[in-house]
């Protein structure tokens, strides 16, 4: 599977507040991360829930505390689909 | 396993899904029971207090362990597969800078097999909202000061994969045998929520 980013890229997450199941938590939406690592391929779990598999890149992004809170000096780091993601 | 879980809205349908698929004979009664029995017999935070203590005295096994841990965990007769789906799993080791932290803001999602069944505040709205904002204070409540040198990194489980925690091997602790070590380990230690 090609994997549409490498590790060091920025990226931004969608802003997207679908109103099926997805694995995007709030917090992190429409935030600009780095991905930091692979984290395998696993059907996209949007689509999983409604019993549709479609295997895709996960990523493993990190994001500094102030990016997402606008305070703290922490970093937190999540496994995204690929679909989550678009350039910074 | 989880009894805390029994009374809310998602159990209550698991029952009654469970009693549909026995009704139109798709699967055993004792089917379900025994996979849960044979999983959590084996799921013990003893396994994760193991791998620790074997990483604090063979370098080689922690760097296999932190560059692939599903694949190392076999050289101490564990695994991720013994659930209803293998796992991945991601082992995260502090040192004199990083002090690491996992949780699930979505859900719950735990290192079952190696961390044993998760503690009731791992699963509450306070923890999982809480910690990934204001970490250093979370870490407070539970009595661990971290100096302010120390960088907090927060793991979601949010996705497919799950964490542990590889804490610092105490300072001290050069005599003694790798099941003295392992005694040292607390479950807490493994999320991260105390030093070791």
């Amino acid at each position: 599977m090609s994997e549409r980013y490498r590790t060091g890229d920025r990226v931004r997450t969608s802003t997207v507040d679908p109103d099926h199941h997805t694995r995007l938590p709030h917090y992190a939406r429409g935030r600009v991360g780095t991905v930091v690592g692979s984290d395998g391929v696993h059907p996209l779990a949007d689509l999983n829930a409604r019993g549709i598999r479609q295997p895709q890149q996960v990523y493993l992004v990190r994001f500094p505390a102030r990016e997402l809170f606008g305070h703290g000096d922490h970093n937190v780091t999540l496994s995204l689909w690929e679909d989550y993601l678009g350039d910074e | 396993m989880s009894d805390d879980h029994d009374d809310s809205p998602i159990a209550a349908r698991v029952r009654e899904l469970e009693a549909i698929l026995e009704e139109k004979g798709l699967i055993d009664p004792r089917e379900l029971d025994q996979v849960l029995e044979a999983f959590t017999a084996k799921a013990s935070p003893a396994n994760g207090f193991r791998v620790v203590a074997r990483a604090w005295t063979d370098d080689g096994f922690r760097a296999r362990l932190l560059a692939d841990a599903n694949d190392t965990l076999p050289e101490v007769g564990l695994s991720m597969g013994g659930g209803l789906q293998p796992q991945v799993l991601h082992v995260v080791e502090n040192t004199a800078d990083v002090h690491n932290v996992i949780v699930c803001t979505l859900c719950s999602c735990y290192p079952l097999s190696l961390l044993g069944p998760s503690p009731t505040w791992y699963k509450s709205p306070a923890y999982r909202s809480k910690v990934v904002s204001h970490p250093r204070e979370v870490l407070e409540q539970f009595g661990l000061a971290l100096p302010d040198s120390t960088r907090i990194e927060v793991w979601d489980a949010n996705a497919e994969s799950r964490y542990m925690v590889l804490p610092r091997r105490p300072a001290g602790t050069e005599g003694l045998a790798e099941a003295e070590l392992a005694a040292l380990v607390t479950r807490n230690g493994l999320i991260g929520t105390a030093a070791v």
